[in-house]
């Protein structure tokens, strides 16, 4: 089978700083793979560069086998490529609801090319607040939601734009064990639904327990890729994260 | 309701006004109406940029004396309809709108608005170095005494009201109109994080470009009427700066986040002007804006809009 997405022979440089330097990643159809690595080991960078919000200086992104150079952020969602943020970044100003119906109303309706009767718009915004259970808070502004809640309205409205591919960077961070389960049972629903997840984390138990494959970025470089569990183990991962 | 319901509403209340200035035939309550309901375009124009995308314009002036002096041109060289120089201006004051937004928008914050002001000073040399349409002299438009259209002859004033009347509800309806729509989503979206709009599939940069034409459009037809209200136009008036502080000041004070703010605002700010004209003196008008805009930035950042929502949630959850 080919791959969803095929990450070629990516580099960035900020100034004088190599931040990715010839990456090489390739993800298969409803595959769940992790991403790991040091802080400043260039994953955001990474998701940055597929998703389009910086532009790769070298290399190819290729997604269901087209290239995407040169499309912009908007353009690779709407062909069904989403993310969240690290630090949770909803519209402040606009209701729980509308935060989803934002989404809705940009990637599948023009995916679609179809007016969504505004009842079914409605429906499927509460469907979504359900699904990560802020449905009682559908009418609320972000500002009064919790450090749980956002992240997990946050992954509500990457889900809202009917991704084939998800990119979660850092959802978990600060969250307790309660709330990282929480999280990742949200995750693997949503991949039994057929949708490709690519998790960036720092938490191990959360990324050995998600993933069928690893993938490990050290300064800028790819150092290891494989089943979890062969990985941890690979002496060069270990000596990247304990030091020698 | 919708769009035409709330049209005709509006224009039946602004009639209503017209019908109360004809009996009590005065005709300085139409220079002092046909003034605060060109700052009622002017401010809801901004407001389609700054209040909804967040992106702050000091140049309404530039926008609004292109229009003005689009109708110049046009006196000078084929006089032409007045509606049909509102046209003409919003066209040229729309694209002039799209190109300051092709070459400003990758500006953010201070940045932009520093480069509208830049960009108001850029066309403000052009008029002044431009003879044709009176360059620093000014020019001078002289309109008959009544307009008569097919046995109907009104003082000109009073058609000049209806125009400015007539822009203001199509300017308000407008508003109204993107608020609830996919582009008024897409608008509040820029205000508040254009990197998580890009996520979410919104095209931000298309869309502060629609802003900024829209925007652009409705400060020219605000001034293409304009040489005919004021009969004497020159560069220092068309582009003073009252125009962009104002329109600036009025969403403020009324509430930059729906079309009511910068009506309410225009309305209080715009009769507190007049006013002080009458009374005081011209001069007393921007110390008033400036005084009502530190009063509302500390008492009501939102603007009266913003306080009036504020005090029936705060009502709801006691």
């Amino acid at each position: 089978m080919t791959a969803l997405l095929h990450v070629d022979n990516i580099s960035k440089r900020f100034g004088g700083f190599v931040a990715l330097d010839g990456i090489e990643i390739e993800v298969a159809p409803g595959e769940r793979l992790g991403l790991i690595g040091p802080n400043g080991s260039g994953k955001s960078t990474l998701v940055n560069c597929i998703c389009g919000t910086l532009q790769n200086e070298t290399g190819t992104v290729r997604f269901e086998g087209q290239a995407l150079d040169g499309l912009a952020a908007h353009q690779r969602t709407r062909r069904g490529l989403a993310r969240s943020f690290q630090l949770p970044r909803p519209f402040h100003s606009v209701t729980l609801a509308d935060n989803l119906r934002i989404p809705l109303l940009y990637t599948v309706r023009a995916r679609e090319g179809m007016l969504h009767a505004h009842s079914d718009l409605e429906a499927r915004c509460h469907e979504l607040l359900d699904t990560v259970g802020l449905l009682p808070k559908a009418g609320r502004m972000p500002r009064d939601l919790t450090q749980v809640e956002m992240r997990k309205l946050e992954l509500a409205r990457a889900m809202a734009a009917e991704p084939k591919l998800l990119i979660a960077d850092e959802s978990m961070a600060g969250l307790s064990h309660s709330e990282i389960d929480d999280i990742l049972a949200l995750l693997v629903r949503l991949n039994e639904r057929g949708v490709t997840i690519i998790l960036i984390e720092h938490i191990m138990s959360a990324v050995m327990s998600f993933s069928q494959r690893l993938a490990v970025l050290v300064s800028g470089r790819k150092i290891a890729d494989g089943p979890p569990k062969d990985v941890v183990r690979d002496p060069e991962v270990v000596r990247a994260y304990l030091g020698q | 309701m919708n769009t035409a319901t709330f049209s005709i509403i509006t224009a039946a209340v602004g009639l209503a006004v017209m019908a109360l200035f004809h009996w009590l035939s005065v005709d300085y309550a139409y220079f002092a109406g046909y003034t605060i309901l060109q700052f009622i375009v002017l401010a809801t124009a901004w407001n389609i940029l700054g209040g909804y995308c967040g992106y702050v314009n000091f140049g309404t002036a530039a926008f609004f004396a292109i229009g003005a002096y689009s109708s110049v041109f046009w006196y000078k060289f084929h006089p032409l309809p007045i509606p049909l120089l509102i046209v003409l201006g919003a066209v040229v004051s729309g694209i002039v709108g799209l190109g300051t937004g092709y070459l400003t928008l990758r500006l953010r914050g201070a940045f932009f608005s520093i480069a509208t002001l830049a960009m108001a000073v850029v066309f403000q040399t052009l008029v002044v170095n431009w003879d044709f349409v009176g360059g620093s002299r000014g020019a001078y438009i002289i309109h008959p005494e009544n307009f008569e259209l097919a046995g109907l002859k009104v003082h000109y004033i009073e058609y000049l009201f209806a125009l400015m009347l007539l822009l203001a509800v199509i300017a308000l309806a407008t508003a109204r109109t993107i608020e609830r729509s996919r582009l008024g989503y897409g608008f509040a979206t820029i205000r508040d994080d254009e990197l998580a709009a890009e996520a979410c599939g919104v095209p931000t940069l298309r869309l502060k470009l629609i802003a900024t034409t829209l925007s652009g459009a409705f400060m020219g037809m605000a001034g293409a009427p304009f040489p005919y209200y004021i009969g004497y136009l020159q560069p220092q008036s068309a582009f003073a700066l009252d125009y962009a502080v104002n329109s600036i000041a009025m969403p403020m004070i009324g509430g930059t986040t729906t079309w009511v703010g910068p009506l309410v605002g225009s309305i209080l700010l715009g009769s507190a002007q007049q006013y002080a004209t009458v009374t005081i003196s011209s001069a007393v008008n921007l110390l008033i804006v400036g005084l009502m805009l530190v009063a509302f930035v500390i008492i009501a950042p939102n603007g009266l809009i913003g306080l009036v929502k504020e005090s029936l949630r705060a009502r709801r959850r006691s």
